[in-house]
């Protein structure tokens, strides 16, 4: 049963179904809060919780539903997920509450976090679905960190700059200035450049796919030759 | 590898290829680049040398990286874009600037979408958009031409100083367009006629820069009459632009500027000849054209007296590039023996 093992589920929800890079899931919040690593970072993190606050609760009422009126109680469990995560935020790191603003309650509107539950959460156990929402979470983290650093790296020359508005005074020893003295290329912090970047990313992440897919498929085809002499 | 080599009808004797366009197209362009040298000096020169030389480089290297042939290097095709770009960049603008702007043309606009043929937008103008919101302060920096104030010619060797060391210009050579002129002026509550007064305009738009709109335009003519650029396209972006600048110019001349000052200044002739009758981007059928270039010729108009830019060619000619298509499905041209409506 390795095809839907652990390890599967955290490999495709980071990877191979990756929400940003492959299904394309969540593009309003990924696009516009991935502006620096930090944002980036923040509002993954922020999106995993409600993620695995979801799929725990959507597997758990799995008896108590009847299919006809799922889509209605998945919307109100994400509701309360984000709202509870919101007010967390709100409480715990106001600084990053006020950049990310309307993006944390936005979260709800997020279709990866209802993707996740309508095609997994509700048909699987609660260990399985909690892994499912990490995986998925992690993913959408990965890609919002990476376009978040390109931008970040590209626009401003700086790496987690403002790291104190998620890691407290701490935070202020981690910002990386890359290139003293940098002029700052405008066009990677606009909207263009988040676009321009996520198609680089994804361009990226095809060519190592298909890297990967042709050492596979050689590997076999070797062994073959070796039999037949 | 297979090559279909094309060879046209034997009744046509006169063979124009892809290289012979693009050629006519830079010879076409030399007096409007010699009367830019003689009024902002070396720089001009410096700029179109360094967006070749990247142009030529970034082009081989996309080739090869794509796996084609290097023959399309030889149709100059490469270095229209380089030039066009060039001929728009600030005198002075660091070496650094033209690189970008060139890469982006040719790298993103270009190849990444395909390569000659295949590109939905204008390289040249992805190149300039790309360069005018990243940095708005260095494409904004022009000399002040020959002839304007105490201005003086910088030597080759400071011209070289200024792109490769970005040694600051002393501020007395560096000053604003005519139309950036004109804009900040009317934000200060002038009106049009006490603007005109100042010194960098001349007869009829900027001192010296109306020169080099000469040049373009005979160059643009000669286009036009090699056949080399399609005449629809210029007609139809000046008659849109003379026509929306008509309009206002009557309902008030105090706020907005008279239709010959926006026809001559900028990058309005320029782009009617060169930019916006770039063949692949461009509307392809004949009423297309003139729809195409009319849209080009009004959106110049909005930006310039509306929006937040002094000139709004580059943003005019990428908007109707993406209209382009649409304009092509609603405009075939009529079958000959088809019945007309």
């Amino acid at each position: 049963m390795s095809e839907t093992g652990t390890l599967k589920i955290l490999k495709d929800g980071v990877w191979t179904q990756n929400t940003g890079f492959v299904a394309l899931l969540g593009l309003c919040p990924l696009l516009a809060t991935s502006n620096s690593v930090v944002n980036g970072l923040g509002l993954g993190l922020a999106t995993t919780l409600v993620l695995l606050m979801c799929n725990v609760a959507v597997s758990l009422i799995r008896p108590l539903v009847r299919p006809e009126v799922r889509i209605p109680v998945f919307v109100l469990v994400i509701a309360c997920a984000v709202t509870a995560v919101e007010l967390a935020m709100h409480a715990f790191l106001p600084g990053l509450y006020q950049v990310l603003g309307i993006f944390i309650p936005l979260i709800v509107t997020n279709c990866c976090v209802i993707g996740r539950a309508e095609a997994f959460a509700f048909k699987n156990g609660v260990v399985k679905s909690a892994v499912d929402g990490v995986a998925t979470g992690l993913g959408f983290l990965l890609a919002l960190v990476l376009l978040g650093a390109i931008r970040e790296i590209l626009g401003q020359g700086t790496l987690l700059g403002q790291a104190d508005l998620l890691f407290g005074e701490f935070g202020q020893y981690l910002t990386l200035r890359l290139i003293d003295d940098y002029r700052g290329f405008l066009l990677a912090i606009l909207p263009p450049g988040a676009f321009i970047g996520l198609g680089c990313l994804i361009a990226i992440k095809n060519v190592l796919d298909a890297r990967a897919r042709r050492r596979a498929a050689a590997r076999p085809a070797t062994v073959l030759r070796e039999v037949e002499a | 590898m297979m090559r279909f080599q094309a060879v046209t009808s034997p009744h046509v004797l006169l063979e124009t290829s892809v290289g012979q366009v693009m050629r006519r197209v830079l010879y076409a362009m030399l007096p409007g680049i010699a009367a830019l040298v003689w009024f902002f000096g070396w720089g001009v020169l410096v700029n179109l040398v360094i967006a070749t030389a990247v142009a030529l480089v970034a082009e081989a290297a996309m080739l090869a990286a794509r796996g084609k042939p290097l023959a399309p290097l030889g149709d100059s095709s490469a270095v229209v874009t380089a030039w066009l770009l060039a001929v728009a960049l600030p005198p002075l603008a660091p070496w650094w600037l033209t690189t970008i702007g060139v890469l982006s043309a040719i790298v993103v606009a270009k190849h990444l979408y395909g390569g000659l043929g295949y590109n939905p937008f204008n390289p040249a103008m992805v190149g300039y958009v790309v360069l005018l919101i990243s940095f708005p302060r260095e494409m904004s920096t022009w000399l002040i031409p020959r002839g304007v104030g105490q201005a003086h010619a910088l030597t080759l060797a400071e011209t070289l100083r200024a792109i490769f060391v970005s040694t600051p210009v002393v501020d007395a050579l560096t000053g604003a367009t005519p139309l950036d002129v004109l804009r900040t002026k009317m934000g200060l509550g002038f009106s049009v006629a006490e603007i005109r007064n100042s010194p960098v305009f001349g007869l009829v738009s900027g001192h010296g820069w109306e020169w080099a709109v000469l040049g373009f335009l005979a160059g643009g003519l000669w286009l036009i009459y090699t056949r080399a650029a399609d005449w629809r396209i210029p007609t139809g972006m000046l008659g849109g632009l003379a026509l929306i600048s008509t309009v206002f110019y009557l309902i008030n001349p105090q706020k907005y500027a008279p239709p010959w000052f926006h026809l001559w200044s900028g990058a309005a002739i320029f782009g009617a000849f060169f930019i916006a009758t770039d063949p692949v981007t461009a509307s392809a059928t004949p009423r297309g054209r003139l729809i195409y270039g009319a849209g080009i010729g009004v959106l110049v108009y909005i930006i310039r007296a509306f929006g937040g830019y002094p000139d709004g060619v580059a943003f005019s000619v990428l908007l109707m590039n993406i209209a382009a298509p649409t304009i092509d499905l609603y405009t075939p041209p009529r079958v000959f023996g088809a019945r007309r409506g």
